[in-house]
Protein backbone atom coordinates (compact mmCIF):
# COMPACT_ATOMS: atom_id res chain seq x y z
CA UNK A 1 0.00 0.00 0.00
CA UNK A 2 1.36 3.43 -1.38
CA UNK A 3 1.89 6.18 1.60
CA UNK A 4 0.32 8.18 -0.51
CA UNK A 5 -3.18 6.42 0.27
CA UNK A 6 -2.46 5.79 4.06
CA UNK A 7 -2.23 9.77 3.76
CA UNK A 8 -5.41 9.66 1.64
CA UNK A 9 -7.08 7.56 4.04
CA UNK A 10 -6.65 9.47 6.81
CA UNK A 11 -8.87 12.63 5.16
CA UNK A 12 -11.87 9.95 4.58
CA UNK A 13 -14.88 9.52 7.62
CA UNK A 14 -15.71 5.81 7.82
CA UNK A 15 -18.82 4.70 5.96
CA UNK A 16 -18.70 7.51 3.27
CA UNK A 17 -19.56 7.30 -0.25
CA UNK A 18 -16.19 7.59 -2.40
CA UNK A 19 -15.92 8.17 -6.06
CA UNK A 20 -12.17 7.78 -7.20
CA UNK A 21 -11.45 8.91 -10.51
CA UNK A 22 -8.79 7.22 -12.42
CA UNK A 23 -8.80 4.13 -10.42
CA UNK A 24 -6.32 2.56 -12.22
CA UNK A 25 -6.67 -1.11 -10.48
CA UNK A 26 -8.82 -0.01 -7.57
CA UNK A 27 -6.41 -0.39 -5.24
CA UNK A 28 -7.41 2.92 -3.11
CA UNK A 29 -10.59 1.90 -3.04
CA UNK A 30 -10.45 -1.40 -2.13
CA UNK A 31 -8.35 -0.24 0.88
CA UNK A 32 -10.57 2.14 1.54
CA UNK A 33 -13.74 -0.21 1.48
CA UNK A 34 -11.59 -2.51 3.89
CA UNK A 35 -10.37 0.00 6.48
CA UNK A 36 -12.80 2.57 6.18
CA UNK A 37 -15.97 0.62 4.80
CA UNK A 38 -16.78 2.83 2.30
CA UNK A 39 -18.62 2.66 -0.86
CA UNK A 40 -18.79 4.06 -4.41
CA UNK A 41 -17.21 3.44 -7.56
CA UNK A 42 -13.90 3.87 -9.82
CA UNK A 43 -13.86 5.62 -12.91
CA UNK A 44 -10.96 4.78 -15.34
CA UNK A 45 -10.14 4.71 -19.37
CA UNK A 46 -7.61 2.04 -19.45
CA UNK A 47 -9.31 -1.10 -20.26
CA UNK A 48 -6.51 -3.08 -18.79
CA UNK A 49 -7.11 -1.75 -15.71
CA UNK A 50 -10.56 -1.10 -15.85
CA UNK A 51 -10.62 -5.28 -16.08
CA UNK A 52 -7.83 -5.94 -13.17
CA UNK A 53 -10.65 -3.72 -11.28
CA UNK A 54 -13.24 -5.64 -12.00
CA UNK A 55 -11.22 -8.23 -10.76
CA UNK A 56 -10.86 -6.90 -7.73
CA UNK A 57 -13.91 -6.40 -6.78
CA UNK A 58 -14.11 -2.73 -7.25
CA UNK A 59 -17.75 -1.27 -9.47
CA UNK A 60 -15.59 0.43 -12.06
CA UNK A 61 -16.96 2.70 -15.09
CA UNK A 62 -14.97 2.67 -18.06
CA UNK A 63 -15.24 6.64 -19.18
CA UNK A 64 -12.85 8.94 -20.49
CA UNK A 65 -13.03 11.98 -18.52
CA UNK A 66 -11.57 14.37 -21.17
CA UNK A 67 -15.00 13.36 -23.18
CA UNK A 68 -17.02 12.73 -20.92
CA UNK A 69 -19.11 14.98 -18.28
CA UNK A 70 -19.17 13.60 -14.54
CA UNK A 71 -22.46 15.84 -13.75
CA UNK A 72 -24.01 13.59 -16.10
CA UNK A 73 -23.89 10.42 -14.35
CA UNK A 74 -23.97 12.33 -10.99
CA UNK A 75 -25.98 14.27 -9.20
CA UNK A 76 -25.04 17.06 -7.10
CA UNK A 77 -23.02 16.22 -3.70
CA UNK A 78 -23.72 12.42 -4.43
CA UNK A 79 -20.08 11.58 -3.39
CA UNK A 80 -18.72 12.34 0.74
CA UNK A 81 -15.43 12.47 -1.43
CA UNK A 82 -14.35 12.40 -5.09
CA UNK A 83 -10.97 11.35 -5.26
CA UNK A 84 -8.24 11.87 -8.11
CA UNK A 85 -4.83 11.06 -7.52
CA UNK A 86 -1.95 11.85 -10.02
CA UNK A 87 -4.22 12.52 -12.61
CA UNK A 88 -5.19 16.10 -13.21
CA UNK A 89 -2.04 16.69 -14.85
CA UNK A 90 -3.17 15.02 -17.89
CA UNK A 91 -6.47 15.91 -18.17
CA UNK A 92 -7.24 18.41 -21.41
CA UNK A 93 -9.31 20.70 -19.31
CA UNK A 94 -8.23 20.62 -15.15
CA UNK A 95 -10.18 23.51 -14.12
CA UNK A 96 -13.35 22.11 -15.92
CA UNK A 97 -12.93 18.82 -14.39
CA UNK A 98 -12.58 20.67 -10.92
CA UNK A 99 -15.74 22.20 -11.19
CA UNK A 100 -17.37 19.08 -11.80
CA UNK A 101 -15.59 17.20 -8.91
CA UNK A 102 -16.91 19.96 -6.78
CA UNK A 103 -20.98 19.68 -7.96
CA UNK A 104 -20.89 15.88 -7.40
CA UNK A 105 -18.53 15.58 -4.39
CA UNK A 106 -19.26 17.59 -1.49
CA UNK A 107 -14.93 17.05 -0.65
CA UNK A 108 -12.76 16.18 -3.03
CA UNK A 109 -9.14 15.30 -2.71
CA UNK A 110 -6.38 15.80 -5.12
CA UNK A 111 -2.59 14.60 -5.68
CA UNK A 112 -0.57 16.35 -8.08
CA UNK A 113 3.31 16.91 -8.63
CA UNK A 114 4.59 19.72 -8.26
CA UNK A 115 6.41 21.46 -11.01
CA UNK A 116 7.66 24.30 -9.12
CA UNK A 117 10.16 21.43 -6.88
CA UNK A 118 13.69 22.61 -6.72
CA UNK A 119 15.44 19.83 -8.99
CA UNK A 120 12.19 20.93 -11.49
CA UNK A 121 13.51 24.62 -11.85
CA UNK A 122 16.95 23.63 -11.33
CA UNK A 123 17.24 21.52 -14.45
CA UNK A 124 15.18 24.30 -16.60
CA UNK A 125 17.38 26.89 -15.21
CA UNK A 126 21.12 25.36 -15.49
CA UNK A 127 20.53 22.53 -17.53
CA UNK A 128 18.11 24.10 -19.95
CA UNK A 129 16.33 21.31 -20.37
CA UNK A 130 12.99 19.96 -19.32
CA UNK A 131 13.10 18.45 -16.09
CA UNK A 132 12.78 14.49 -15.48
CA UNK A 133 13.07 13.61 -12.11
CA UNK A 134 11.75 10.24 -9.59
CA UNK A 135 8.36 12.16 -9.28
CA UNK A 136 8.27 13.14 -13.55
CA UNK A 137 10.01 10.72 -15.13
CA UNK A 138 9.01 11.27 -18.87
CA UNK A 139 10.70 12.83 -21.52
CA UNK A 140 9.34 16.22 -22.97
CA UNK A 141 7.63 14.12 -25.79
CA UNK A 142 6.49 11.55 -24.44
CA UNK A 143 4.80 12.58 -21.05
CA UNK A 144 0.70 11.76 -20.48
CA UNK A 145 1.58 15.20 -18.65
CA UNK A 146 -0.06 18.12 -20.31
CA UNK A 147 -0.86 20.48 -18.07
CA UNK A 148 1.78 20.72 -15.28
CA UNK A 149 1.44 23.48 -12.23
CA UNK A 150 3.02 24.52 -9.58
CA UNK A 151 1.48 24.25 -6.05
CA UNK A 152 1.26 28.43 -6.19
CA UNK A 153 -0.42 27.82 -9.38
CA UNK A 154 -3.22 25.33 -8.37
CA UNK A 155 -3.53 27.75 -4.93
CA UNK A 156 -4.08 30.45 -7.68
CA UNK A 157 -6.73 28.41 -9.64
CA UNK A 158 -8.61 27.61 -6.11
CA UNK A 159 -8.82 31.27 -4.96
CA UNK A 160 -9.70 32.43 -8.88
CA UNK A 161 -13.00 29.75 -8.32
CA UNK A 162 -13.89 30.52 -4.77
CA UNK A 163 -12.55 26.90 -3.95
CA UNK A 164 -11.97 26.31 -0.22
CA UNK A 165 -8.60 24.49 0.55
CA UNK A 166 -9.74 22.60 3.76
CA UNK A 167 -6.58 20.50 4.23
CA UNK A 168 -2.91 20.06 2.20
CA UNK A 169 -0.32 17.89 2.67
CA UNK A 170 3.35 18.36 0.73
CA UNK A 171 5.53 15.06 0.67
CA UNK A 172 8.38 14.19 -1.25
CA UNK A 173 8.65 11.19 -3.96
CA UNK A 174 8.04 9.24 -1.10
CA UNK A 175 4.94 10.56 0.25
CA UNK A 176 7.50 11.68 2.83
CA UNK A 177 7.03 15.03 5.05
CA UNK A 178 9.80 17.12 6.65
CA UNK A 179 10.30 20.32 8.28
CA UNK A 180 11.58 22.22 5.22
CA UNK A 181 8.32 21.22 2.92
CA UNK A 182 6.86 22.40 5.33
CA UNK A 183 8.10 25.88 5.53
CA UNK A 184 9.03 25.98 1.65
CA UNK A 185 6.36 24.12 0.14
CA UNK A 186 6.56 25.09 -3.68
CA UNK A 187 9.94 24.83 -3.38
CA UNK A 188 10.76 21.75 -1.79
CA UNK A 189 7.75 19.51 -1.96
CA UNK A 190 7.55 17.08 -4.75
CA UNK A 191 3.71 16.31 -4.12
CA UNK A 192 1.33 17.51 -2.61
CA UNK A 193 -2.18 16.38 -1.38
CA UNK A 194 -4.97 18.58 -1.17
CA UNK A 195 -8.21 18.36 0.24
CA UNK A 196 -10.83 21.01 -1.17
CA UNK A 197 -14.10 21.96 -1.06
CA UNK A 198 -17.11 24.81 -2.49
CA UNK A 199 -16.83 27.47 -0.55
CA UNK B 1 -12.63 -27.61 -24.37
CA UNK B 2 -15.94 -27.69 -25.36
CA UNK B 3 -19.45 -29.75 -24.55
CA UNK B 4 -18.80 -32.59 -26.30
CA UNK B 5 -22.55 -35.10 -25.79
CA UNK B 6 -24.67 -34.29 -28.56
CA UNK B 7 -27.16 -31.50 -26.11
CA UNK B 8 -30.34 -32.52 -25.80
CA UNK B 9 -34.00 -29.98 -26.13
CA UNK B 10 -36.26 -30.27 -23.02
CA UNK B 11 -39.55 -29.17 -23.05
CA UNK B 12 -41.83 -27.57 -20.46
CA UNK B 13 -45.17 -27.92 -21.19
CA UNK B 14 -47.26 -25.57 -19.47
CA UNK B 15 -50.99 -26.10 -18.91
CA UNK B 16 -52.02 -22.64 -17.10
CA UNK B 17 -52.87 -19.63 -19.61
CA UNK B 18 -50.27 -17.03 -19.90
CA UNK B 19 -52.01 -13.37 -19.46
CA UNK B 20 -50.13 -11.28 -22.19
CA UNK B 21 -49.25 -7.80 -22.02
CA UNK B 22 -51.36 -7.01 -25.17
CA UNK B 23 -54.58 -8.60 -23.26
CA UNK B 24 -54.62 -11.64 -24.87
CA UNK B 25 -54.17 -14.74 -23.26
CA UNK B 26 -52.23 -17.98 -24.19
CA UNK B 27 -54.43 -20.89 -23.13
CA UNK B 28 -51.07 -23.49 -22.85
CA UNK B 29 -48.10 -23.40 -24.10
CA UNK B 30 -44.58 -25.27 -24.06
CA UNK B 31 -40.95 -24.15 -23.90
CA UNK B 32 -37.95 -25.75 -25.33
CA UNK B 33 -34.92 -25.35 -23.34
CA UNK B 34 -31.27 -26.41 -23.11
CA UNK B 35 -29.07 -27.04 -19.86
CA UNK B 36 -25.37 -27.28 -19.47
CA UNK B 37 -23.33 -28.46 -16.37
CA UNK B 38 -24.67 -29.38 -12.87
CA UNK B 39 -27.29 -27.91 -10.82
CA UNK B 40 -25.49 -27.40 -7.33
CA UNK B 41 -27.12 -29.49 -4.63
CA UNK B 42 -28.59 -26.02 -3.14
CA UNK B 43 -29.44 -24.74 -6.82
CA UNK B 44 -27.53 -21.97 -6.42
CA UNK B 45 -25.20 -21.63 -9.30
CA UNK B 46 -27.85 -21.86 -11.88
CA UNK B 47 -27.53 -19.29 -14.77
CA UNK B 48 -30.37 -17.98 -17.47
CA UNK B 49 -28.75 -16.73 -21.00
CA UNK B 50 -31.38 -14.75 -22.64
CA UNK B 51 -31.25 -14.95 -26.17
CA UNK B 52 -31.36 -12.46 -29.40
CA UNK B 53 -33.42 -12.20 -31.74
CA UNK B 54 -32.74 -14.69 -34.03
CA UNK B 55 -30.91 -17.25 -31.23
CA UNK B 56 -32.68 -20.14 -29.79
CA UNK B 57 -32.07 -22.56 -26.90
CA UNK B 58 -29.26 -24.08 -28.10
CA UNK B 59 -26.75 -21.65 -26.63
CA UNK B 60 -23.60 -24.20 -26.48
CA UNK B 61 -22.26 -27.52 -27.39
CA UNK B 62 -23.04 -29.68 -30.47
CA UNK B 63 -26.25 -30.77 -30.43
CA UNK B 64 -27.31 -34.01 -32.86
CA UNK B 65 -27.36 -32.30 -36.44
CA UNK B 66 -23.09 -31.34 -35.96
CA UNK B 67 -25.03 -28.05 -34.77
CA UNK B 68 -22.73 -25.39 -32.56
CA UNK B 69 -24.46 -23.41 -29.99
CA UNK B 70 -24.64 -19.46 -31.24
CA UNK B 71 -22.79 -18.53 -27.96
CA UNK B 72 -20.05 -21.52 -27.63
CA UNK B 73 -17.26 -19.51 -27.71
CA UNK B 74 -18.29 -18.25 -24.21
CA UNK B 75 -20.15 -21.42 -22.48
CA UNK B 76 -18.19 -24.44 -21.51
CA UNK B 77 -15.95 -25.95 -19.25
CA UNK B 78 -12.94 -23.57 -18.30
CA UNK B 79 -14.65 -20.68 -20.74
CA UNK B 80 -15.79 -17.38 -19.32
CA UNK B 81 -19.37 -18.66 -18.42
CA UNK B 82 -17.78 -21.95 -17.08
CA UNK B 83 -19.86 -24.79 -17.11
CA UNK B 84 -18.01 -26.73 -14.64
CA UNK B 85 -18.85 -24.31 -12.18
CA UNK B 86 -22.54 -23.06 -13.30
CA UNK B 87 -25.63 -24.86 -14.59
CA UNK B 88 -26.42 -23.18 -17.73
CA UNK B 89 -30.15 -22.75 -18.99
CA UNK B 90 -30.78 -21.48 -22.20
CA UNK B 91 -34.62 -21.44 -23.87
CA UNK B 92 -36.22 -20.95 -26.49
CA UNK B 93 -38.25 -17.78 -26.06
CA UNK B 94 -42.10 -17.94 -26.74
CA UNK B 95 -43.28 -16.96 -30.12
CA UNK B 96 -39.83 -18.72 -31.60
CA UNK B 97 -39.53 -21.20 -34.24
CA UNK B 98 -37.33 -23.78 -32.77
CA UNK B 99 -39.20 -25.76 -30.39
CA UNK B 100 -41.32 -23.53 -28.01
CA UNK B 101 -44.64 -22.23 -29.02
CA UNK B 102 -44.91 -20.19 -31.91
CA UNK B 103 -46.57 -19.56 -34.81
CA UNK B 104 -45.51 -22.90 -36.21
CA UNK B 105 -47.06 -24.76 -33.45
CA UNK B 106 -50.83 -25.78 -33.45
CA UNK B 107 -53.43 -23.74 -32.30
CA UNK B 108 -55.15 -26.04 -29.65
CA UNK B 109 -58.25 -24.03 -30.24
CA UNK B 110 -58.86 -25.46 -33.87
CA UNK B 111 -56.36 -27.61 -34.98
CA UNK B 112 -54.36 -25.47 -37.36
CA UNK B 113 -51.28 -23.91 -37.44
CA UNK B 114 -50.93 -20.66 -35.52
CA UNK B 115 -49.60 -19.09 -38.16
CA UNK B 116 -50.44 -15.08 -38.17
CA UNK B 117 -53.00 -15.91 -35.69
CA UNK B 118 -50.50 -16.17 -32.58
CA UNK B 119 -50.57 -13.24 -30.16
CA UNK B 120 -48.04 -10.76 -30.35
CA UNK B 121 -45.63 -11.05 -27.04
CA UNK B 122 -43.31 -8.77 -25.21
CA UNK B 123 -40.59 -9.23 -23.19
CA UNK B 124 -42.61 -8.99 -20.33
CA UNK B 125 -44.04 -12.13 -21.30
CA UNK B 126 -41.20 -13.59 -22.34
CA UNK B 127 -40.04 -12.85 -19.16
CA UNK B 128 -43.12 -14.52 -17.21
CA UNK B 129 -42.86 -17.87 -19.03
CA UNK B 130 -38.86 -17.88 -18.18
CA UNK B 131 -40.06 -17.91 -14.60
CA UNK B 132 -42.10 -20.52 -14.79
CA UNK B 133 -39.18 -22.30 -15.74
CA UNK B 134 -37.13 -21.35 -13.62
CA UNK B 135 -39.80 -22.64 -10.43
CA UNK B 136 -39.99 -26.12 -12.91
CA UNK B 137 -35.99 -26.09 -12.32
CA UNK B 138 -36.63 -24.95 -8.29
CA UNK B 139 -34.72 -22.66 -8.67
CA UNK B 140 -34.77 -20.03 -6.09
CA UNK B 141 -32.79 -17.22 -7.46
CA UNK B 142 -30.55 -17.14 -10.63
CA UNK B 143 -26.59 -16.27 -9.79
CA UNK B 144 -26.71 -14.53 -12.93
CA UNK B 145 -28.90 -13.79 -15.92
CA UNK B 146 -26.61 -13.06 -18.71
CA UNK B 147 -27.85 -11.36 -22.93
CA UNK B 148 -26.40 -9.90 -25.44
CA UNK B 149 -28.80 -7.44 -27.75
CA UNK B 150 -32.31 -8.44 -27.37
CA UNK B 151 -30.77 -10.56 -24.71
CA UNK B 152 -29.68 -7.83 -22.91
CA UNK B 153 -33.30 -6.48 -22.91
CA UNK B 154 -34.69 -9.36 -21.22
CA UNK B 155 -32.02 -9.00 -18.45
CA UNK B 156 -33.23 -5.92 -17.73
CA UNK B 157 -36.68 -6.74 -17.59
CA UNK B 158 -35.96 -9.54 -15.64
CA UNK B 159 -34.09 -7.43 -13.35
CA UNK B 160 -36.84 -5.12 -12.64
CA UNK B 161 -39.76 -7.53 -13.16
CA UNK B 162 -38.38 -10.51 -10.19
CA UNK B 163 -35.82 -8.32 -8.43
CA UNK B 164 -35.13 -10.89 -5.63
CA UNK B 165 -34.81 -13.59 -8.36
CA UNK B 166 -31.92 -12.05 -9.98
CA UNK B 167 -28.50 -12.05 -8.37
CA UNK B 168 -26.44 -10.44 -10.99
CA UNK B 169 -27.36 -9.18 -14.22
CA UNK B 170 -25.37 -8.93 -16.96
CA UNK B 171 -26.56 -6.57 -20.15
CA UNK B 172 -24.42 -6.39 -23.62
CA UNK B 173 -24.82 -4.51 -26.32
CA UNK B 174 -28.35 -3.05 -25.29
CA UNK B 175 -30.46 -0.39 -25.29
CA UNK B 176 -33.03 0.78 -22.46
CA UNK B 177 -35.62 0.88 -25.40
CA UNK B 178 -35.08 1.32 -29.00
CA UNK B 179 -34.34 4.45 -31.11
CA UNK B 180 -37.54 5.60 -33.97
CA UNK B 181 -34.38 4.51 -35.99
CA UNK B 182 -34.07 1.40 -34.53
CA UNK B 183 -37.90 0.72 -34.97
CA UNK B 184 -37.95 1.78 -38.64
CA UNK B 185 -35.30 -0.62 -39.88
CA UNK B 186 -37.37 -3.51 -38.05
CA UNK B 187 -40.07 -1.67 -40.14
CA UNK B 188 -38.62 -1.99 -43.65
CA UNK B 189 -37.55 -5.66 -42.63
CA UNK B 190 -41.46 -6.22 -41.05
CA UNK B 191 -42.57 -4.62 -44.79
CA UNK B 192 -40.20 -6.56 -47.07
CA UNK B 193 -41.61 -9.95 -45.57
CA UNK B 194 -45.31 -8.85 -46.03
CA UNK B 195 -44.96 -7.75 -49.02
CA UNK B 196 -43.39 -11.49 -50.35
CA UNK B 197 -46.06 -12.60 -52.38
CA UNK B 198 -45.47 -16.02 -50.65
CA UNK B 199 -46.46 -14.19 -47.44
CA UNK B 200 -50.12 -15.00 -47.94
CA UNK B 201 -51.15 -12.87 -44.71
CA UNK B 202 -48.86 -15.18 -42.72
CA UNK B 203 -50.57 -18.16 -43.79
CA UNK B 204 -47.85 -19.45 -46.08
CA UNK B 205 -47.59 -22.61 -43.75
CA UNK B 206 -50.72 -23.49 -45.00
CA UNK B 207 -50.09 -22.72 -48.78
CA UNK B 208 -46.48 -24.74 -47.99
CA UNK B 209 -44.70 -21.53 -49.20
CA UNK B 210 -41.82 -19.64 -47.90
CA UNK B 211 -41.63 -15.74 -48.19
CA UNK B 212 -38.04 -16.50 -48.76
CA UNK B 213 -37.51 -13.44 -51.08
CA UNK B 214 -38.96 -11.22 -47.81
CA UNK B 215 -36.97 -13.32 -45.42
CA UNK B 216 -34.21 -12.79 -47.52
CA UNK B 217 -34.46 -9.00 -47.93
CA UNK B 218 -35.00 -8.86 -43.98
CA UNK B 219 -32.45 -10.24 -43.01
CA UNK B 220 -29.94 -8.76 -45.22
CA UNK B 221 -31.11 -5.49 -43.63
CA UNK B 222 -31.03 -6.83 -40.06
CA UNK B 223 -27.22 -8.05 -40.92
CA UNK B 224 -26.30 -4.88 -42.25
CA UNK B 225 -27.35 -2.95 -39.07
CA UNK B 226 -25.16 -5.39 -36.82
CA UNK B 227 -21.79 -4.56 -39.07
CA UNK B 228 -19.57 -1.61 -38.84
CA UNK B 229 -18.52 0.58 -41.63
CA UNK B 230 -14.83 0.11 -40.79
CA UNK B 231 -15.47 -3.89 -40.83
CA UNK B 232 -17.10 -4.24 -43.91
CA UNK B 233 -14.62 -1.54 -45.61
CA UNK B 234 -11.44 -3.57 -44.09
CA UNK B 235 -12.94 -7.36 -45.45
CA UNK B 236 -15.04 -6.08 -48.66
CA UNK B 237 -13.83 -2.76 -49.44
CA UNK B 238 -14.86 -2.00 -53.16
CA UNK B 239 -13.55 -5.42 -53.90
CA UNK B 240 -15.43 -7.07 -57.44
CA UNK B 241 -16.66 -10.27 -57.74
CA UNK B 242 -15.80 -10.74 -61.45
CA UNK B 243 -12.30 -8.66 -61.18
CA UNK B 244 -14.37 -5.44 -63.15
CA UNK B 245 -17.20 -3.46 -63.60
CA UNK B 246 -20.19 -5.29 -65.42
CA UNK B 247 -23.03 -2.52 -65.50
CA UNK B 248 -26.01 -4.32 -64.68
CA UNK B 249 -27.76 -5.33 -61.73
CA UNK B 250 -26.52 -8.98 -60.82
CA UNK B 251 -23.85 -9.36 -57.90
CA UNK B 252 -21.18 -6.93 -58.59
CA UNK B 253 -18.95 -6.80 -55.11
CA UNK B 254 -18.24 -8.69 -53.10
CA UNK B 255 -20.17 -6.98 -50.04
CA UNK B 256 -23.56 -7.75 -52.27
CA UNK B 257 -22.78 -11.58 -52.31
CA UNK B 258 -21.97 -11.47 -49.09
CA UNK B 259 -25.37 -10.48 -47.87
CA UNK B 260 -27.23 -12.03 -50.17
CA UNK B 261 -25.77 -15.09 -48.85
CA UNK B 262 -26.52 -14.73 -45.35
CA UNK B 263 -29.90 -13.54 -46.20
CA UNK B 264 -30.63 -16.23 -48.17
CA UNK B 265 -29.03 -18.80 -45.48
CA UNK B 266 -30.71 -17.24 -43.13
CA UNK B 267 -34.43 -17.87 -45.01
CA UNK B 268 -33.27 -21.16 -46.59
CA UNK B 269 -31.29 -23.23 -44.53
CA UNK B 270 -32.10 -21.97 -41.33
CA UNK B 271 -35.61 -22.04 -41.75
CA UNK B 272 -36.72 -19.37 -39.74
CA UNK B 273 -40.04 -18.54 -39.42
CA UNK B 274 -41.21 -15.26 -41.11
CA UNK B 275 -43.88 -14.89 -38.72
CA UNK B 276 -41.41 -15.18 -35.80
CA UNK B 277 -39.07 -12.61 -37.15
CA UNK B 278 -42.21 -10.19 -37.05
CA UNK B 279 -43.00 -11.32 -33.66
CA UNK B 280 -39.53 -11.11 -32.15
CA UNK B 281 -38.95 -7.04 -34.03
CA UNK B 282 -42.25 -6.17 -32.43
CA UNK B 283 -41.70 -7.24 -29.26
CA UNK B 284 -38.05 -5.39 -29.61
CA UNK B 285 -39.90 -2.13 -30.91
CA UNK B 286 -42.59 -2.17 -27.65
CA UNK B 287 -39.83 -2.51 -25.35
CA UNK B 288 -40.14 0.03 -22.86
CA UNK B 289 -39.52 -0.88 -19.26
CA UNK B 290 -39.46 2.91 -18.19
CA UNK B 291 -43.08 3.26 -19.66
CA UNK B 292 -44.54 1.56 -16.43
CA UNK B 293 -43.02 4.09 -14.50
CA UNK B 294 -43.73 7.44 -15.71
CA UNK B 295 -41.01 6.67 -18.76
CA UNK B 296 -38.29 7.64 -16.29
CA UNK B 297 -35.23 4.70 -16.04
CA UNK B 298 -34.28 5.69 -13.01
CA UNK B 299 -37.74 4.93 -11.85
CA UNK B 300 -38.06 1.71 -13.19
CA UNK B 301 -34.36 0.23 -12.34
CA UNK B 302 -35.35 1.16 -8.46
CA UNK B 303 -37.11 -2.46 -8.77
CA UNK B 304 -33.75 -4.09 -9.31
CA UNK B 305 -31.68 -5.08 -6.56
CA UNK B 306 -29.35 -7.24 -8.73
CA UNK B 307 -25.34 -6.60 -9.39
CA UNK B 308 -24.92 -5.08 -12.88
CA UNK B 309 -22.49 -5.36 -15.72
CA UNK B 310 -22.67 -3.18 -18.71
CA UNK B 311 -20.85 -4.06 -21.74
CA UNK B 312 -21.05 -2.14 -24.72
CA UNK B 313 -18.82 -1.84 -28.24
CA UNK B 314 -17.40 1.33 -29.65
CA UNK B 315 -18.61 -0.13 -33.24
CA UNK B 316 -21.66 -0.64 -32.64
CA UNK B 317 -24.41 1.57 -33.84
CA UNK B 318 -27.23 -0.26 -33.60
CA UNK B 319 -27.03 0.01 -29.81
CA UNK B 320 -24.00 2.32 -29.35
CA UNK B 321 -22.31 2.65 -26.03
CA UNK B 322 -24.59 5.97 -25.43
CA UNK B 323 -27.56 3.58 -25.13
CA UNK B 324 -25.60 2.06 -22.67
CA UNK B 325 -24.75 4.56 -20.87
CA UNK B 326 -28.48 5.39 -20.26
CA UNK B 327 -28.82 2.26 -18.41
CA UNK B 328 -25.95 2.98 -16.02
CA UNK B 329 -26.94 6.06 -15.31
CA UNK B 330 -30.30 5.03 -14.74
CA UNK B 331 -28.44 2.35 -12.53
CA UNK B 332 -26.12 5.05 -10.71
CA UNK B 333 -28.46 7.07 -10.13
CA UNK B 334 -30.16 4.20 -7.80
CA UNK B 335 -26.61 3.79 -6.21
CA UNK B 336 -26.60 0.56 -7.36
CA UNK B 337 -23.69 -1.88 -7.99
CA UNK B 338 -22.50 -1.40 -10.97
CA UNK B 339 -19.48 -1.65 -13.53
CA UNK B 340 -19.31 -0.86 -17.40
CA UNK B 341 -16.98 -1.79 -19.80
CA UNK B 342 -16.61 -0.12 -23.40
CA UNK B 343 -14.73 -2.79 -25.67
CA UNK B 344 -12.88 -1.44 -28.65
CA UNK B 345 -14.06 -3.53 -31.48
CA UNK B 346 -14.56 -2.75 -35.33
CA UNK B 347 -17.42 -5.70 -35.24
CA UNK B 348 -20.64 -3.24 -34.85
CA UNK B 349 -23.20 -5.22 -33.20
CA UNK B 350 -21.89 -8.51 -33.92
CA UNK B 351 -19.17 -7.63 -31.51
CA UNK B 352 -20.68 -9.31 -28.52
CA UNK B 353 -20.58 -12.85 -30.08
CA UNK B 354 -16.84 -12.39 -31.23
CA UNK B 355 -13.48 -13.07 -29.05
CA UNK B 356 -12.20 -10.00 -27.95
CA UNK B 357 -9.38 -10.05 -25.54
CA UNK B 358 -10.77 -7.19 -23.52
CA UNK B 359 -14.58 -8.09 -23.51
CA UNK B 360 -12.99 -11.17 -22.40
CA UNK B 361 -10.86 -10.54 -19.75
CA UNK B 362 -13.74 -7.75 -18.25
CA UNK B 363 -16.69 -10.92 -18.84
CA UNK B 364 -14.08 -13.55 -16.89
CA UNK B 365 -13.44 -11.36 -14.00
CA UNK B 366 -16.53 -10.25 -13.81
CA UNK B 367 -17.78 -14.20 -13.53
CA UNK B 368 -15.27 -14.87 -10.81
CA UNK B 369 -17.45 -12.28 -8.49
CA UNK B 370 -20.92 -14.27 -9.88
CA UNK B 371 -18.77 -17.30 -8.64
CA UNK B 372 -17.80 -16.14 -5.48
CA UNK B 373 -21.22 -14.55 -4.75
CA UNK B 374 -21.97 -17.91 -5.68
CA UNK B 375 -20.30 -19.85 -3.05
CA UNK B 376 -21.44 -17.43 -0.17
CA UNK B 377 -24.82 -18.02 -0.84
CA UNK B 378 -23.67 -21.59 -0.87
CA UNK B 379 -21.85 -20.93 2.41
CA UNK B 380 -25.36 -19.60 3.96
CA UNK B 381 -27.99 -21.91 3.55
Amino acid sequence: MSNEFKLISDWIQPDSRVLDLGCGDGELLNYLIKTHNVNGYGMELDPDKTTQALGNGINVIQTDLNSYDLTYYFDEDSFDYVIMTQALQVVSRPDELLDEMLSIGKNCIITFPNFGHWRNRAQLMFGGTMPETETLPYHWFDTPNIHMCTFKDFEKLCEDKHIKVVARTVVNSEHESSLGMRIAPNLLGEVALYQIRKK
Amino acid sequence: MSITNPTVTHYLAVNQPLQLTSGATLPEYELAYETYGQLNEDKSNAILICHALSGDQHVAGIDANGKKGWWDGYIGPGKVIDTDKFFVVCSNNLGGCRGSTGPTSINPQNGKVYGPDFPIVTCKDWVQSQNLLREHLDVEQWAALIGGSMGGMQVLQWAIDFPEKVRHAIVIAAAPKLSAQNIAFNEVARRAIMSDPDFHDGRFIEHDTIPKRGLTLARMLGHLTYLSDDMMGVKFGRELREGKLQYNYEVEFQVESYLRYQGEKFATKQNFDANTYLLMTKALDYFDPAADFEHDLSKALAQATAKFLVVSFTSDWRFSPQRSHEIVKALLDNDADVSYAEVKSEHGHDAFLLPNPHYEGVFRNYMKRVHQDTLAAEAQK
